[in-house]
Parts: C-alpha cells; sequence; structure tokens
C-alpha cells in the first residue's frame, strides 16, 4: 500500500514503474534472441563496456563542463562500439571471439573506474552504475529509454524472419540470400541498447541475469519465438513492478530484490518441471 | 532430349589451408538426375557442394549452375544442410522452421505473407507433417524432423535440391521411408545428395559420384543379388567401382 502511495505521489516512482515497464519490452524481445542463439556472454562483454563509457562521459561532464552530456549517452556509444567491434572479430577472428569479448569487458571496467577516480564527487556513482539505481532515473533518461525501445521493436518487427533464421541456421539462411553478418551485427547492436536500457534498472553486474532468466522461464511454456517473447516481457514487467514493490518498505536495493525474484521464480519453475518428468 | 545445364563444373580445383582438398573436377549434373555423392570423410564431399551452393569459391575453374552464377542460382536451389549442428532447444514450431525456407522469396520487411504460409503449409503436406504444423521442433522424431528440413528446402520452391547427409544416425527403416520421399520427389527436381555412408544406394539413386580429392562418376545398375535385397530390407542398386581415384589417399 505504501508503495502504490508513493507512486502517486513521487514522480520518481513513477519514473522508476515506467523505466521497468519500458525495459521489459526490450528485455523480452531481444533476450529471447540472445538466449535462442546463446550469446549471453557477448552481452555480459558488451555491459561491462557499457561503464567505460559511463565513466568517460561522467567525467566529461564534471570535468570538461559538457552539462548536456549524460553517462547514459555515453552507455550507448560504448555499448555500440563493442558489439561492433566483436560482430568483426567473429566474422574475421572467428576462432578468437571470445579473447576479444574478454578483452572489451576487463578494458570497459577499467577505463571506467580510472575517469570515476579522476572525476570529483560521490563515488556513489560507481555503485549505480555497476548495481543499478531505478530510483534515479529521470524524465530524459525516461525518453532515451522510450527512444532505444522503439528502435528495438520496430527492427524486431521488420526482420523478425531474418534474425530468427540467422539463429537457427546460419547456412540455411545464407542460402536463402540472407546477408548474415549483417544480421549477426544487428542482432548484436539490439543486444547493446538492451543492455543499456536494462543497465539502468538492475545494473553491468546484473544485466545478463535479467536478459536470461524471464526468457528462461518463458521457454518451458512457449514452442515459438514471438510466444517466448511475449511471455518473456509480461514476466519481466512482473518482476520489476513486483520486486520495486517489495523492497520499497524495507527500503532494500531495487535492482537485487528484482533479481532475486526472477531468480527464485526460475529455479522454483525448473525444478517443479523436472520433478514433472520423472 | 536430356537438358544437362543444371549444375557444369569444370576443371575445379580448391585449397584450403593451401591444402589441396579437391582437384581437376569435373562434373556435369543433368535434369532429374539423383545424384549421390559418396567419399570418406575429408574427402572433400561437402566442400563440393559449398562450391554448388556458392558459399566457397574455388581457387581454379568454373561452376556454373542454371547457366548462371552459383550466387545468382540459389533461388532455384533448395538446401537441407547437416541436421547435427541444429540446436534442439531453440524455441521453434515446425511451421516457423519451414518457413524459414520462404526467405528471399516474398517480401523483405515484416511478418511471412499469406502467400509464404500456403507454400508452408503445401509442402508439408508433401512430405507428411501438416497435421505437426504446431509442435515444437524438438518434438520431431529423428526421421521427421529430416522430412521437416527437406520441406524447408522445397518451400523455397526450387528446381535443384541439394541434401547433406540427410540419413546420418537413423535407422535402416526410417532411412528406406526417406528414399520413398526422395523418390517421388525427383519426378519434379534434381537431386545431389552427400552421405559419407556408402554401405548401400537405394533403387531411388541414378548417379553415384565419389569424391576423394578426385571425382569419379557411376551410373548405378540394378542388383538381382536377393541375399543383398534382404539384407537392406529392399532394392538396392549396384555401382561398379572400378577406378583409381578412391584408393588414391
Amino acid at each position: 500500500m505504501e508503495f502504490i502511495d508513493a507512486v502517486f505521489n513521487h514522480t520518481f516512482m513513477l519514473y522508476a514503474l515506467l523505466t521497468g515497464v519500458l525495459a521489459s519490452i526490450a528485455c523480452g524481445v531481444v533476450g529471447t534472441y540472445v538466449v535462442a542463439r546463446r550469446i549471453t556472454y557477448i552481452a555480459g562483454g558488451i555491459a561491462h563496456s557499457v561503464l567505460g563509457g559511463m565513466g568517460l562521459a561522467y567525467y566529461l561532464k564534471v570535468v570538461q563542463g559538457l552539462s548536456w552530456l549524460q553517462p547514459l549517452h555515453g552507455a550507448v556509444v560504448a555499448a555500440l562500439a563493442s558489439a561492433v567491434t566483436i560482430a568483426l572479430a567473429s566474422i574475421y577472428l572467428k576462432e578468437r571471439e571470445d579473447t576479444v569479448i574478454g578483452a572489451i569487458w576487463a578494458i570497459g571496467m577499467a577505463v571506467g573506474i580510472i575517469f570515476i577516480a579522476k572525476t570529483p564527487g560521490y563515488s556513489e556513482n560507481l555503485m549505480s552504475y555497476l548495481f543499478g539505481n531505478i530510483l534515479m532515473v529521470t524524465r530524459g533518461d525516461l525518453w532515451l529509454i522510450a527512444a532505444l525501445d522503439a528502435f528495438v521493436v520496430i527492427v524486431g518487427y521488420l526482420f523478425h524472419k531474418q534474425i530468427a533464421a540467422v539463429c537457427f541456421d546460419e547456412e540455411f539462411a545464407r542460402v536463402r540470400g540472407v546477408r548474415v553478418q549483417l544480421f549477426y551485427l544487428l542482432l548484436l547492436c539490439l543486444t547493446a541498447l538492451t543492455v543499456v536500457i536494462l543497465t539502468t534498472v538492475v545494473g553491468i553486474v546484473m544485466v545478463i541475469a535479467f536478459l536470461t532468466l524471464p526468457v528462461a522461464v518463458a521457454g518451458y511454456f512457449t514452442r515459438k519465438l514471438w510466444q517466448t517473447m511475449v511471455l518473456a516481457t509480461l514476466l519481466s514487467i512482473f518482476f520489476m513492478t513486483f520486486g520495486l514493490a517489495l523492497s520499497y518498505s524495507p527500503d532494500l536495493p531495487a535492482g537485487a530484490t528484482i533479481i532475486i525474484l526472477a531468480g527464485l521464480t526460475y529455479l522454483i519453475v525448473s525444478v517443479i518441471k523436472a520433478l514433472r518428468k520423472i | 532430349m536430356e537438358k544437362c545445364a543444371v549444375v557444369e563444373i569444370e576443371k575445379v580445383f580448391f585449397a584450403y589451408d593451401g591444402e589441396t582438398v579437391l582437384e581437376d573436377v569435373n562434373l556435369t549434373i543433368c535434369e532429374k538426375d539423383f545424384i549421390w555423392i559418396v567419399g570418406p570423410n575429408g574427402g572433400g564431399k561437402t566442400t563440393l557442394v559449398k562450391l554448388i551452393l556458392g558459399l566457397l569459391t574455388p581457387s581454379g575453374g568454373a561452376v556454373r549452375v542454371f547457366e548462371k552464377s552459383p550466387q545468382q542460382a540459389r533461388s532455384k536451389i533448395g538446401y537441407m544442410p547437416q541436421h547435427a549442428h541444429l540446436d534442439q532447444r531453440f524455441p521453434v514450431s515446425v511451421s516457423d522452421v519451414v518457413l524459414m525456407g520462404r526467405l528471399g522469396e516474398g517480401r523483405r520487411y515484416g511478418p511471412f505473407s499469406k502467400k509464404d504460409r500456403q507454400v508452408a503449409y503445401e509442402v508439408l503436406e508433401e512430405v507428411g507433417l501438416n497435421e505437426f504444423a504446431d509442435r515444437h521442433f524438438a518434438s520431431l522424431s529423428g526421421g521427421q524432423q529430416r522430412r521437416l528440413l527437406i520441406a524447408r528446402a522445397l518451400a523455397s520452391q526450387p528446381q535443384l535440391l541439394i541434401l547433406d547427409e540427410p540419413t546420418a544416425n537413423l535407422d535402416l527403416l526410417v532411412v528406406r521411408e526417406l528414399y520413398e520421399l526422395l523418390h517421388k520427389l525427383n519426378s519434379q527436381f534434381t537431386i545431389v545428395m552427400v552421405s559419407h555412408d556408402p554401405a548401400f544406394v537405394s533403387q531411388a539413386v541414378k548417379n553415384v559420384v565419389c569424391v576423394n580429392r578426385k571425382v569419379a562418376v557411376h551410373p548405378t545398375t540394378a542388383v538381382g543379388d536377393e541375399v543383398l535385397s534382404e539384407l537392406y530390407h529392399g532394392h538396392v542398386r549396384m555401382v561398379r567401382h572400378g577406378h583409381s581415384a578412391a584408393e588414391k589417399e
């Protein structure tokens, strides 16, 4: 009840709730591709590289006086740059893709930590980037997230059949004249944008969990990719909203509460499914 | 008069990382032929198929498909890749898989069209899987999955069917059913099939191509041997392997 009052009385709670719903849409759509194609490791690499972009943007804003620049802008640029680098690496250095991902993962973090250390101000910022702080979402962030969301959904709708085919059977798609490398790059860019959106909610460290858990639960009940997407989105909205509500009164970190809720649900559903098989 | 312009391979060489895989390959495939490509693992069977599909480019010589370059001719080729690399847990239904065969045919953006769905339904019917359209891919048996992948190749409305190891890891009775289907399809399509298992040749096959760096072609002849037929639960044809390419390592 206290939570519902808060939503009506405090804009930050309303923004938090809206962020959760918007993030869930991208999470359901792109998370389904990521899980189906088994590229969670790539999503992890992109997520951690985001810290570099956020740190740099934060440094430029505070120290160099670029007041219009937001950490989220840096995050978008860093995530897309990482996605393009990883895609190029997988096309041209096939066998060393994992090395490249590992390097991007660690270098991104290192760059971010250095810039944050060199920026005067609260070190709390680092914590909120790493573990998310949905209560700090601003109106500007919300618009940017909505725009990214719209982009992800529109591209997903227009090219779903190509992306799905590339994920399921790349060689066949190539023979059918699908530009496989282009769509792989597109998929990684969509992943990058989704990672950025989710970072605002659950933070860099927990992004992978949230990208995969709703999809994993949905996967137990669906047979088609688009069904998985819809159910994963609904589950994600539930986890975000309910997690936010649960965390409010005892003043728990919202991102962590949301993750634990999603993780527990996944655990329970998989145990029930496993028991039924016996 | 037989038309022989389906596939024309002339003096083709292919090397991978400096190692010669195919050497001086000459092969002509005529319309409504049923070719079985056999040979040892690493002998170059898959390479030969990928050259026909235009997924690889020869180091020397020329490959023409329907009198065009393989890339230009791709829309006339129905392809069934090897089955083993498919992810059984991928969330995809039977009808979704077939619809992938419509890529490159209908409109480029947005979902598949009504016509695409119509074609998908027809080809599922042709391979006898229409009642499974809404089932999950993984819920089909091994033999049904192969039929599904053949249906997906047919959904491209091709003139040439290329099948890479369609019978791998199937038991003999299922293999026989699959050949009956291919035999039926052969009245409409030219078929090229790869298999590393030369244990027996179905009566459907018309020509056998042995690939082991070099390529040799053998017509098949009916075998009168009843013992052999008994052994393989059906009609078999014999291949006269009297050439040197297969022995050369």
